[in-house]
């Protein structure tokens, strides 16, 4: 599988972060006031209401807009633009319809002028789609092309690696698989990892931390640190007790 | 009470012998085409001619020729699907040499007989062969030229604000004015007539090149941009190998614009200045009366313009092979 580079994981700090848009004539806040701040190799989930504003804060962090205040700092360098150590694996898989499998999951050697076949082979078969490298995305079902974006996400070898929904349209078996890969690459690789997910559970598997976000705008409503093993059993009780405490700071109280 | 099962069970093998008899009807009509031809073949060289007409043996011979082609195609099953075209085209040859070359029903000159026509290409082969690299050089260049300038305004139009405030004023003045109409200035302003009408030629295939790309780069999805540039890709990549390989639906039909328009261009420029190519030679055709000399300038420029487009479509099918479905041409 993919070999076992050591990465330095970034530390990440946001400092009363605010932003938002103008839709329809008037401004609509997005993010308000956020503080935060990511350890070096932390794996953090991000939960929160749909259209609260998550992306909005994972566009902000990889540098692609800049913020209408705050401050946000990559291991104390300021973030002023996007940059090849915070990657990004976008909740639409947007590949490039011009390149096949391969060429899209080399997207990032070939930008930075590296190729290396072996990784980029590497990371397709960790994702399950050896034998589909010649194939045109058209060709694919959402699922798969949600793992292509994952492989051409991981062949960079990120510091830090930016997740918007990364199994949001597997089904539940795939996810289950590929949550335990993501869990083995994060405690092999080191990289610290910003993961948005709908999914609670997905959460308190894979994350040392989750954040809960307030619905739009967004500010943060629970800050829990999750002490359970890394090998985890999603029957764990200690890990149903805190998914039933964060259902509850998400507004489900009983029905859960 | 019995007879429905039964009439069931005979229905069935009945409606699957019919696929059976189509095809043996089918089967037989490449077969027909030869001797199509070849019966024209004896129509030419038997039935005396109206008048004395030039190349009716060498006319005959060439209608033998077809039927035997043909008839070894049919025998190499290679005609299935052309065949009702062979035969179509087998039957108007005959009804046009028996109409105007055995019965001369249409006026001459205004309408020729195929031998007049063939006896052009056997006289006059040179010319026409001269006449259609001369086009095809002023061609060439001009939609080259045209298209690669195309190509890099509407880039500049889509990737950068202030390219377009000092150039989308430019083109949407001299854009829509058909360049034939600056051919007079042209041929005033540019001592070689052939530079001038090259350089129309390349604004003709130039402008719709040019606004094809800028609408193609204006609508590629930002997604594409962001996912570039989170791995660190900057503006050099962003335009070469995310911008215009989105844009290249778009730009492919700008291209197929430009090549009609510069297709027209190229005649009226070889009409009115440059004296060479077909349309210079179709020109001094009517002006000597010999029609079907710019029937067969007429024959060979649609083959030259048909043979371009089919070559751009190959061009197309082949850099947009990533897209599900495509015209075919
Ligand atoms: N480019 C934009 N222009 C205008 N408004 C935007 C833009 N991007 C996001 N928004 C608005 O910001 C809000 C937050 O959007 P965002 O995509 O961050 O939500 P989200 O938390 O990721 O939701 P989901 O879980 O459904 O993906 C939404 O109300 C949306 O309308
Ligand atoms: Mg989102």
């Amino acid at each position: 599988m993919v070999s076992k580079t050591t990465t330095v994981p970034l530390g990440l700090r946001v400092e009363g972060l605010n932003h938002g848009y103008m839709i329809g004539g008037t401004y609509t806040s997005v993010l308000e006031n956020i503080d935060l701040t990511v350890a070096p190799g932390e794996f953090v989930a991000l939960l929160g209401p749909s259209g609260c504003g998550k992306s909005t804060l994972l566009r902000l962090v990889a540098g692609l807009e800049p913020p209408r205040s705050g401050r946000m700092f990559a291991d104390e360098t300021p973030i002023t633009g996007p940059g090849p150590d915070r990657i990004v694996m976008f909740q639409d898989p947007t590949l490039y319809p011009w390149r096949t499998v391969r060429r899209n999951v080399a997207l990032g050697h070939d930008i930075a002028g590296r190729p290396n076949d072996a990784v980029i082979s590497d990371a397709i078969a960790l994702v399950g789609l050896s034998g589909f490298e010649n194939a045109w995305p058209h060709q694919l079902s959402g699922g798969m092309a949600q793992r292509v974006a994952l492989a051409r996400a991981l062949v960079n070898d990120p510091r830090l690696l930016i997740l918007d929904e990364p199994l949001g349209k597997l089904d539940s078996l795939t996810r289950l698989t590929m949550q335990t890969e993501l869990s083995r690459l994060w405690r092999d690789r080191g990289f610290t990892a910003l993961m948005v997910t709908h999914d609670v559970e997905e959460a308190l598997l894979l994350a040392s931390r989750v954040i809960v976000f307030s619905p739009r705008p967004a500010r943060v409503i629970a800050d829990l640190p999750i002490t359970l093993p890394p090998h985890r059993h999603r029957d764990d009780p200690r890990l149903l007790g805190l998914r039933k405490d964060i259902l509850m700071q998400l507004g489900h109280s009983e029905d859960w | 009470m019995t007879a429905a099962p039964t009439s069931v069970a005979f229905d069935g093998p009945a409606r699957r012998s019919a696929p059976v008899t189509r095809p043996s009807w089918r089967s037989l009509l490449p077969w027909a085409a030869g001797p199509v031809w070849i019966i024209a073949a004896c129509v030419t060289w038997r039935w005396p001619d109206a008048d004395d007409f030039p190349d009716t043996t060498l006319l005959a011979g060439l209608f033998l020729a077809g039927g035997l082609v043909l008839l070894l195609a049919a025998a190499l099953h290679r005609l299935s699907a052309r065949a009702p075209w062979a035969i179509a085209l087998g039957v108007g040859l005959a009804a046009w040499e028996i109409a105007q070359a055995k019965l001369l029903w249409l006026p001459r000159p205004f309408f020729g007989t195929p031998q007049d026509l063939l006896d052009v290409f056997v006289t006059d082969w040179r010319k026409l062969g001269d006449s259609l690299l001369h086009s095809l050089a002023l061609l060439v260049v001009g939609y080259t030229i045209g298209s690669l300038v195309g190509i890099a305004v509407g880039v500049g139009l889509g990737r950068s604000v202030r390219f377009r405030y000092w150039v989308q004023p430019v083109i949407r003045l001299i854009g829509p004015l058909p360049p034939v109409a600056l051919l007079p200035l042209a041929f005033v302003l540019i001592p070689s007539s052939r530079v001038a009408s090259e350089a129309l030629m390349s604004l003709a295939a130039g402008f719709p090149v040019a606004i094809l790309t800028w609408s193609g780069i204006a609508a590629v999805d930002p997604a594409y941009y962001d996912v570039a540039r989170t791995m660190g890709a900057r503006g050099r990549f962003l335009v070469l190998r995310v911008a215009l390989p989105a844009a290249t639906p778009q730009i492919f039909v700008g291209l197929f614009m430009g090549l009609g328009a510069s297709f027209a261009m190229l005649v009226v420029a070889e009409m009115l200045g440059v004296k060479s190519g077909l349309g210079f030679y179709m020109q001094w055709a009517q002006g000597w009366a010999a029609y079907p000399n710019m029937y067969a300038a007429l024959l060979v420029m649609s083959v030259m313009c048909t043979g371009l487009m089919t070559l751009l479509f190959r061009v197309r099918d082949h850099v947009l092979k990533w897209q599900k479905d495509g015209l075919k041409w």
